[in-house]
């Protein structure tokens, strides 16, 4: 999620560079550089996933699913430290401009028009995820082969093809996660994968390991409610918010709101 | 001379450290190694084991402090007690929640109890004194045995001063000895548990969780032991660990020296072997400490530097799964074949 | 021939289940292979489509040795496989099963589709449905279709009529002729020992991972032996 974020950040500033117009789309605090370095950022992700997954993910996927959770946490501290390596652990700036929030006439709230682009693109990429995994070969196989990974192969599905393609779906997704958080808050960090961490997997289990449908969901509901919670705790506990609710859940209802395996 | 003994005092002091690391691969071992448990928050159990010895043996708050807690002064091996038991408690009731379930929730409980704590520790300032840490943490028989060195130099004022240089470091030697025994006993206990008809339910829950079902053990029953019991040891490295450095605070126990370390010591020593454990732990601390030389000859600022290493020991990592996975020294040959009967 | 299993040897891990077992398949035959439980008959399917590697023995099909190749390159020869449990995708809707049976199919396969529930006119009905919400016997023919989805020269049933009603079994059992008719070799293992062997033309009793008997289903039947130790007197 953060390299997504930083590749965005270079594609920026690459774009900028390369005197692609910035003057800012509208009341949106950017430019074209921005849409650009979006997409040029999911897709290089998306590549870099590609990669970790041919050189080190293909090779230890036989060994067992434990080894691969260790090679992953080794990935992830490998990812943060090459752009903490680059960077630094200091906050990088993806524009500095403050922007004001309007009122918007008839729910009377108030909000930011860069936060109305992050709800949009955050819609149009859960319209995106739910088009593949509905419509398209790929997307079904995908389903198939979380269902039943062995009846997938016997069907003649190439399994391997198809995980590679999770991952770079999923890495692309982190990386449209990790720039939207850039937006909202005008900075990245190196760690704000890390920081994150903890409520992405509560959404996961409130939504049933497994089910994208519920992971969406699961994502508004920890999203809300760490907000609602620093209503009453302090703001530093959000993210044990997340762990409270995932504890909740494995007491209750270990499968997840809409679990059905 | 001197720098000889300078080297030799560096050698003591990297060897305490890298001691501490070894009985916490040896609490993952047993987690991890015999019984296939995955925890990613070790960081967690070893704070929690390093701030009740603290709070339970160190001095009371001082007055510019936050703290408004602990500090009963008790003995030293009272503190040790009390990290055991603590970091005991928390892990049995994660593992209470997780251990009937799918093995990529204990990793999620355990990552998460980690990071709860380490919020705790930075936020709670009655308890942890957040940022300025809690200080002046007794070690065992300090005072006792400085004194003796002292008196010792001076009745004896005419030694050359590579020997007092020598001679000061004794305490050093002094903890050293007590990390070496309690390592010793570690792996003496270890050792002989996995031997025993209860390690070997451990490795064939590991193996084959079904196997061990169906032969009727209680597979969840076990598996909480040696969570539980694994926790423990790293809730005893916690407390030697503070007694120490005499001063702790919630930047010792983040996840890269708490958790990711310790992993890599124990996939490259040999996970399911108490002597690779031990071994992983030397030798991945000595390549550790060995790069921060490093730092002084490569043009680049300390920050870089660290993440450079952070990059080489993860590729390491990485490495060692692709080309040995079963570690430098495997797993044990006579407990294997046990394992097959 | 079309199909052929030469001295097979495989197993788990190290553990040898099939120790030597042969058979045949002709060109749209049926053949059922019965034999008590752990006889090694499932394991002799995997086998079979690639999914355990043999330590000893050759697979002939259609005349070329497919021995150890991997299970997706064995499927686009033209044998397919429904695997005795878990044999559907159950958060997959009816058509998408049989879209996933046809994966490897660059080509239209609507007409195919057509057929099959031509075949199975109930599924056609439910096409929409996650297979999850369908009945025993409903998947059973999910199943089934999925496996017919590539046309198949053989194709492979492990215990198609597991914990089906009499009725149900009676059916699939009518449908697995209707396939075998359109000119599809089937090599089934059945529990349902009898009625196997009365509808095949061949059948192999296993034991212990090695041939017992092989003849025509009739003769089978007949068999005293086999009658008394197999088919429960
Ligand atoms: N995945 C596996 N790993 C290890 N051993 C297995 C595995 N599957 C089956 N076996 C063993 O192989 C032997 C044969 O099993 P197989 O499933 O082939 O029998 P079967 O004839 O199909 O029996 P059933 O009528 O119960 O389906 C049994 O002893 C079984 O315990
Ligand atoms: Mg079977």
């Amino acid at each position: 999620m953060s390299l997504g974020a930083f590749l965005a950040l270079i594609s920026l500033t690459l774009l900028r560079g390369l005197g692609i117009p910035g003057t800012p789309f509208g009341p949106l605090s950017f430019g074209l550089p921005m849409i650009l370095a979006f997409f040029i950022a999911l897709l290089l992700t998306g590549l870099a996933a590609i990669i970790i997954d041919r050189i080190l993910y293909l090779r230890l996927r036989r060994t067992g699913p434990i080894v691969l959770l260790v090679a992953s946490i080794g990935v992830s501290f490998f990812l943060r430290n090459i752009i903490q390596f680059i960077w630094g652990p200091q906050p990088q700036y993806y524009f500095k401009a403050i922007q004001i929030a309007r009122k918007i006439p008839l729910l009377g709230i108030r909000i930011k028009p860069d936060e109305v682009f992050i709800i949009i693109v955050a819609a149009l990429l859960v319209i995106g995820l739910h088009f593949f995994l509905q419509k398209t070969k790929t997307g079904k196989a995908m389903r198939a082969a979380s269902d039943n990974m062995e009846l997938a192969r016997v069907s003649g599905i190439d399994t391997e093809k198809v995980i590679m393609w999770t991952w770079a779906i999923g890495a692309s997704l982190a990386a449209a996660g990790g720039i939207l958080a850039g937006i909202e808050d005008k900075f990245i960090t190196p760690d704000m994968g890390w920081q994150m961490l903890l409520p992405i997997f509560a959404a996961v289990i409130l939504g049933g390991i497994g089910n994208p449908y519920g992971a969406m969901a699961g994502g508004m509901i920890i999203g809300l409610s760490g907000e609602i919670s620093t209503a009453f705790i302090s703001t530093a506990y959000k993210p044990a918010v997340a762990f409270v609710i995932i504890v909740i859940m494995l007491l209750i209802k270990p499968r997840g709101l809409f679990g059905t395996r | 001379m001197d720098t000889l003994v300078g080297i030799l005092n560096y050698l003591v002091f990297f060897a305490i450290t890298a001691g501490i690391y070894a009985v916490l691969c040896l609490g993952l071992n047993i987690q991890f190694g015999y019984t296939g448990l995955f925890n990613i928050g070790i960081a967690g159990f070893y704070a929690v084991g390093a701030y009740t010895s603290a709070l339970l043996s160190g001095p009371p708050p001082g007055p510019l402090d936050w703290r408004t807690v602990g500090g009963f002064q008790l003995p030293w091996v009272v503190g040790l007690l009390g990290a055991i038991i603590a970091s005991g408690i928390i892990a049995f009731f994660i593992g209470l929640l997780t251990l009937r379930l799918k093995e990529d929730y204990l990793a999620i409980a355990t990552i998460g109890i980690a990071e709860v704590i380490r919020l705790i520790l930075k936020n709670e300032g009655w308890l942890s004194n957040t940022v300025w840490g809690i200080k002046h943490i007794p070690s065992p028989l300090h005072q006792p045995i400085e004194a003796g060195v002292s008196s010792f130099l001076k009745g004896h004022p005419q030694l050359s001063p590579w020997l007092i240089h020598f001679i000061s470091n004794a305490y050093n030697w002094f903890y050293l000895a007590l990390v070496l025994v309690i390592l010793g006993l570690l792996y003496w206990v270890s050792e002989r548990s996995i031997r025993s008809p209860w390690g070997r339910v451990l490795r064939t829950i590991r193996e084959d969780e079904a196997i061990a079902a169906v032969s009727g053990k209680n597979v969840f029953s076990f598996k909480l032991q040696s969570f539980v019991l694994g926790a423990m040891v790293m809730g005893m490295a916690g407390s030697l660990y503070a007694h120490y450095a005499k001063f702790i605070d919630a930047s010792s126990f983040e996840p890269l020296y708490g958790t990711f370390l310790i992993w890599v010591m124990l996939i490259a020593g040999g996970s399911g072997n108490s002597k690779g454990a031990i071994l992983g732990a030397f030798l991945i601390w000595g390549i550790w400490a060995g790069t921060d030389f490093l730092t002084g000859y490569l043009a680049l600022s300390a920050t870089r530097v660290a993440s450079l290493r952070v990059i080489a020991i993860a590729i390491l990592l990485e490495l060692v799964l692709l080309l040995r996975p079963q570690g430098l020294l495997g797993e044990e040959k006579a407990v294997s074949k046990m394992m097959g009967k | 021939m079309i199909l052929e299993a030469r001295n097979i040897k495989a197993g788990y891990g190290g553990v040898e289940i099939l120790h030597g077992i042969s058979m045949g398949v002709d060109k749209a035959e049926i053949i059922s292979i019965i034999g008590p439980n752990g006889a090694g008959k499932s394991t002799l399917m995997k086998t079979i489509l690639g999914l355990l590697k043999p330590t000893h023995g050759k697979i002939i099909f259609d005349g070329h040795d497919i021995t150890g190749l991997d299970p997706d390159k064995i499927v686009r020869r033209g044998i397919c496989y429904v695997p005795q449990t878990d044999n559907v995708f159950p958060s997959l809707t009816v058509e998408e099963n049989l879209e996933m049976g046809a994966f490897i199919r660059k080509d239209d396969f609507r007409g195919r589709m057509k057929e099959i529930y031509g075949i199975f006119p109930d599924l056609k009905e439910a096409k929409r449905f996650r297979v999850r919400k369908l009945s025993g016997g409903q998947r059973q023919m999910v199943a089934m279709a999925r496996a017919l989805m590539l046309d198949p020269q053989v194709l492979l049933l492990d215990e198609p009529s597991m914990s089906l009603s009499p009725r149900l079994v009676k059916l699939i059992f009518e449908k697995i002729v209707e396939i075998n008719k359109s000119g599809v070799g089937i090599l089934m293992v059945e529990q349902n020992a009898r009625e196997a062997l009365k509808l095949c033309h061949r059948g192999y009793v296993l034991a212990m991972g090695r041939n017992k008997f092989e003849d025509t289903g009739q003769a089978l039947l007949n068999n005293e032996k086999v009658g008394k130790l197999y088919l429960g007197g």
